[in-house]
Parts: C-alpha cells; structure tokens; sequence
C-alpha cells in the first residue's frame, strides 16, 4: 500500500474473511431456486416471522416515532464517531478492559489469536456474532490449533453440518427440523439415537451436548449488540442463554465490535432495546440481554478484552449515499420481508450479510467492483425500507450502488446510441421502423443476439406495436 | 501510524457531518406501572407467577419447589422469603460444577418492566453473582411491589450500568428452528416470579 493512502478509508481487504462470495448472485441464486425444500423452509420461516413482528409492533402506539430516534441517533454516531470511541475506550479502560483497535479483519484475527494464545488454552466457546463470521475468526483460530465451539443453536446447526450460515439471525433458517435431526444425529458427539424432530427435543439436544463445555471452557469469544460510550457498557442480545454462559462462566471474555456499534449514551438503549427485539425474532423482549462494563470483581470474567475493527467500515461512512448502512442493527426484518431473499435464501448473496441490508452493505464494506452483482439482487419494491427498524434508505442506495458498479462497455454503447437517436427525431422515426420490421421475426419472448442477450436473459423483449403514436397522428 | 490512530485518521477523512438532533417523542419514563399487563406478559411467554401476600413469601416458594430441593442462596436474600425443609446452599464462592447440580434458585430483581413481561437483575447483594441465576434449572424471583415500572425508558433510569445486568424475559427459549419460539435451552427452563402485594394504600 502506498504510504500516500494511509489515513484514507480503506475497504476491506480480500482473501480473508467472508464478505465476497465465489460467484455472482445471478449464478448462485439460479442454484437455489432450483431447491425445492430450501424454497419451502424459507416460505415457512419469514412467513412465521412476519406475522409474529407485525403483531407485537402494532401492539407500540409510539413505533414510529422510536424508528425516527434511532435513526437519528445513528446518524449522530456517524458524525462524531472518533469522539465517541475514544469515550468508549477511556470508560472500558477505567473499567478494567482492555481496548483493541484492527484497522481489518487479517488484524482483528491476530489480535483475538494472539490474545487466547496467552491464556494457554487451545479451545474457545463463541457467542453468535456476525462480526467473527465476517472476519473469518473461526478459521484463523484452526489454523492456529484452537477450537472455535459455537454456542448458539442454529451456529451450531451450520458447524456441524460444515455448512454456511444463510440468514443474520437465524444461521440455520435453510433447514427444516427434519434436516436439523439428521445433522445432530450425524455430527452431534453422544447423542441419543432416538433423538425425534420435535424442536423441544433439538433445543434439548443442544442442551446436553454444550453443558460440559461451557463448564470447562475458560475463554470466549463474543460480539456485541450495543455499546454506550458514556459508561463503557457493552449489551448482548440473546435467547437462549448461551451468552450468558460465554459472558459469565469463562475467566476471559474478548469481544469483537464493529466501530459503527457504539450508542452515546446510557439513555439511548432505551429506543433500541424496543426497536430490536420486536423487529428481529417477533418479541417484546428477547429472553436474555447482558450488560458488562469492565470488569466486576467476583462476578464474571476477570480478564476482558474489546477489539474495535474498521475492516471496510471507514470506506462506507466515507460515501455520503451509502453511509447510513452503517446504521444497521442486524434485526434481518428486511431478510424476512424480501421477495428476493424470501425465494434464493442468503447463501446465493455470497457475504456473510446477505438480503437487502447485505446487497448495500457487503459491495460498500469490499468495494463495488467485488460485489458488483449485489446491487442488483432486488425488485425495489421498497419492503425493506418500510421493515427497517431505524430507518435504512435500501433502495435509493441499491440505485446509487447500481450506478456506481462498473458496467460492461457495450451498455454504455448503447446507452449513448439511444441518446444519439432519441435527440434526432428523424432517427427516432426510422428507429421505430426497424423496430416494427422485428414482427416479422416471430411472436414476442424471443431473446436479442449477442451482446444483448444478457438484458433478454431473465426479461422479456416488449412486442412493439402495429402501428407507432406517430404513425397514427400522422394518419389521423 | 498505530492502529488505532489510523482508524481514526480514517473516520476523520470520510467526513461524516453533524446531522441534527435527535427527535425523542416516542413514550419517556414516567407513565404508572400496570401490574395485570405484568402478569400478563409474564404469562405469554411461559414463565409462572404467583400473586400473594406481603407475609406469604416463603409460602409461595414452599409451593414452587420439590420437597427437600437444595437451593442457592444469595447472600443478601430476606431470610424470611425461604421456607423451611429445604436444604438452602448460601453463594460463599459456590463452584460452577456445584450449581449446575443445585435444584433452585431464589433471588431478588432490580427492576421488571410490565410492557415487556422483564426482569432486571444487577448483581445486588439478594440477587447475587450473575453465574447463581443461570446455571440452576428453576429460577424462583421475589419482587417486591415498587419495582415493577411501566415501560423500557422506566428501567434504565432506575439501573446502574456500571452493575453488572441481566434482563430476563421468560424462561430460556429459541427462534432457531424454523423461527418458532421454543421454550427451553441453556439458560433456566423454569421462570417462576412471585410478587407479594404492596402494603395497603
């Protein structure tokens, strides 16, 4: 890198972690249509959920005015950000934690790697948290001889299944209970043989299997939902009470953060502790949300560890249409209400984020030019922006991404020839002629040649008409 | 360049400009708690609550535990709220192998919120460290009248974050398969709540 560039925003660099996927969406989400089962689990799952979320946000008088907080209040971090992060690191500092910076996810890895390494443990218990999975951190920490154990149920769902998470909350949404029985009954050490598909017998599945390790597990590894820059308070949203596990029993705790995480003030949980649990699994309340600032003696991990990573976040608060992605709070409302989403499912978006919020944020955390196909991955019909809890523009900034990706040099040929025609009535005049003449060629829902077969690919070619506007005010 | 001074540098040299204030017209602190919500709530999402009188705490819990449990104690408890024919274990450093195997635990709240059906605990002496409340497989918590508040916005006002605080809504549950709630996984699958009447107005 050149030193003229240090201090720029920076995207995140390839070759490590799990923002770009190995081919287009197109290619990808043609795969998955072509599944059956995987479509059936996805109707069932966000039909369920949307029901569950319109209910208890319709039971708020105040919805919408909690959505315009929170999008304010992101929108103030966004523009005091280095202020507030350095409040965040005095106020954890003098709490007893350590502060970490990683300017990307190669650093994050080595720092988290680094930091078990000194506790002399070759085994971690992990908190869901998407800001591992998009680092990578599970596979830095195998290759450096430590066992990652995922906690939470559908993370382990997706880890012995060897399988890619495909929704932001709910990693396994892709199986169904009958799926989930064979891989436990597969992969899952000692299990009961007559394990049934009842989800309570699942849960208790998991249950059993991840006791011994939570009580014999003296490191974790966690993300973080919110963090107050006032106190040094950092929260963790779950269900299941695997967090609590990971953020009471171990003796060390090292939680990584993207920078866009951190709120004000202590007053601010008030609107996102409404806004996500009803917008993310349909609740008033999750089951479970733990608050730590530093250490407390006696109670908890007595080592904690806060790594603040960058890793492509500084690129997108750079683009002034693009920056309020950073606002996301990881509800996946937008997954659950999406026609494209609800029909490929997450694994065609490549990136770890996937659905509408991840067609905007992955192609701007990366760069556009290694996501460009992202940007393309919806109808527009503007469901998602309704569903977001604070507020996320989704649409206006798919077109910006559109226009922003690289496009092939033939539309833009193109484009400049139909601007050259549309200026030059009698141009236009013959055009619509040669148009007319393609009747001939045979009835409607035929493809163009070469190179503008990629437009008729997935589009119908409208029939032009017998007889133009033109035409008939001429004739008239 | 450190990493962090880059990191800075670099949220500097993106530019994000001061946006305005920020709107707080949604529902603030201050509003009357409504109990029957509370119970309510608390019922929707499976965990069990027994109303009673101010003196029948350990009445209550007598009836909440198997005969002859072994129950973790936090060391600030009432000792009026236990009953007796229990085997009550006080947390003087209690091991994690020791209370994963206990029958019970009793403790106190800071805080429940009636809108969301919620419980706050901070770690205060009758509540205890944050490992008592997760690791026993019924959790039994005593509020005491003026702690239930009507809304979210109510609750922190009340809380310390410096505290170490754990909400909790319901007995331990899952979205997990095929995002439908099931009840019961890591956490406590047993949430009892007993809320003794306040003193007559």
């Amino acid at each position: 890198m050149s030193r003229t560039f240090l201090g720029m925003p920076a995207t995140a660099p390839p070759g490590v972690g799990h923002l770009r996927g190995d081919e287009p969406f197109p290619a990808a989400a043609r795969r998955a249509l072509a599944d059956p089962q995987l479509r059936r689990n996805l109707g069932h799952a966000t039909t369920t959920i949307r029901a569950k979320s319109g209910a208890v946000i319709a039971e708020l008088p105040d919805w919408q005015q909690l959505r315009d907080a929170g999008s304010a209040i992101k929108a103030d971090v966004m523009a005091r950000l280095p202020e507030l992060l350095e409040r965040l690191e005095a106020a954890v500092t003098a709490a007893g934690g350590v502060v970490h910076w990683a300017a990307d996810a190669a650093e994050a890895n080595r720092i988290v790697t680094g930091l078990v390494r000194a506790t002399g443990h070759d085994r971690v218990i992990k908190v869901k948290s998407m800001a591992t999975q998009e680092i990578g951190l599970n596979e830095a920490l195998e290759a450096a001889g430590i066992e990652p154990v995922e906690t939470d149920l559908a993370e382990l769902i997706v880890q012995l299944g060897h399988d890619r998470p495909s929704h932001i909350l709910v990693p396994a949404i892709h199986r169904n209970r009958a799926e989930i029985r064979e891989i436990f009954l597969r992969a899952m050490p000692g299990v009961d043989l007559d394990l049934t598909d009842d989800p309570a017998a699942l849960a208790g599945a998991a249950r059993r299997y991840l006791r011994h390790t939570f009580l014999t597990t003296p490191v974790a590894v966690s993300g973080a939902n919110f963090a107050v820059a006032d106190t040094g308070t950092l929260a963790v949203v779950e269900s299941e009470g695997n967090g609590r596990m990971c953020l009471t029993l171990p003796e060390t705790l090292i939680t990584v953060m993207g920078i866009e995480k951190v709120v004000p003030t202590w007053q601010d949980l008030e609107v996102f502790l409404q806004l996500l649990p009803r917008a993310s699994t349909g609740e008033r309340m999750n089951p479970y949300t733990s608050m730590w600032t530093g250490v407390t003696p006696g109670d908890g991990p007595q080592a904690f560890h806060l790594v603040l990573l960058d890793n492509g976040r500084t690129a997108v608060l750079a683009d002034e249409a693009g920056r309020a992605a950073l606002h996301c709070i990881r509800c996946s409302a937008c997954l659950n209400v999406c026609p494209v989403y609800e029909r490929t499912g997450g694994h065609a978006y490549g990136s770890v984020y996937p659905g509408p919020i991840g067609a905007v944020l992955s192609p701007q955390l990366t760069g556009v030019a290694d996501n460009a196909s992202l940007p393309y991955a919806s109808s527009l019909c503007g469901a998602c922006f309704d569903a977001c809890p604070v507020k996320i523009d989704i649409p206006s900034m798919l077109v910006h991404l559109r226009d922003a990706a690289p496009h092939p040099r033939a539309e833009s040929a193109a484009m400049a020839a139909a601007a050259y025609t549309m200026d030059h009535p009698r141009l236009y005049a013959a055009a619509q002629r040669a148009a007319r003449l393609s009747r001939l060629a045979g009835p409607r829902g035929r493809g163009l040649p070469p190179p503008l077969s990629g437009w008729t690919a997935g589009r119908d070619l409208p029939e032009p008409p017998p007889q133009t506007f033109r035409d008939w005010w001429a004739a008239r | 360049m450190s990493s962090r001074d880059l990191i800075l540098a670099r949220i500097r040299a993106a530019g994000a400009t001061p946006a305005g204030g920020v709107p707080r017209a949604y529902r603030g602190a201050g509003a009357p708690a409504d109990p029957d919500l509370f119970v309510d709530r608390l019922t929707d999402y499976r965990a069990e609550v027994h109303r009673c009188a101010p003196d029948a705490v350990a009445a209550t819990v007598a009836t909440i535990l198997p005969p002859g449990a072994t129950v973790a104690v936090p060391p600030g408890l009432p000792a009026g709220w236990l009953p007796a024919g229990i085997t009550a274990l006080p947390d003087d450093g209690l091991t994690a192998d020791r209370l994963a195997t206990v029958d019970a635990v009793v403790t106190a709240a800071a805080v429940a919120v009636a809108e969301t059906g919620t419980i706050v605990l901070d770690g205060s002496p009758d509540q205890g460290r944050r490992i008592l409340s997760l690791l026993p497989d019924l959790h039994i918590c005593v509020l005491r009248p003026d702690q239930v508040v009507a809304g979210v916005p109510d609750a922190l006002t009340r809380l310390d974050p410096r505290r170490p605080l754990t909400w909790i809504s319901g007995p331990s549950a899952t979205s997990d398969i095929e995002l439908n709630r099931v009840e019961g996984v890591h956490g406590p699958r047993h949430l009892h709540v007993v809320l003794p009447a306040g003193p007559p107005a």
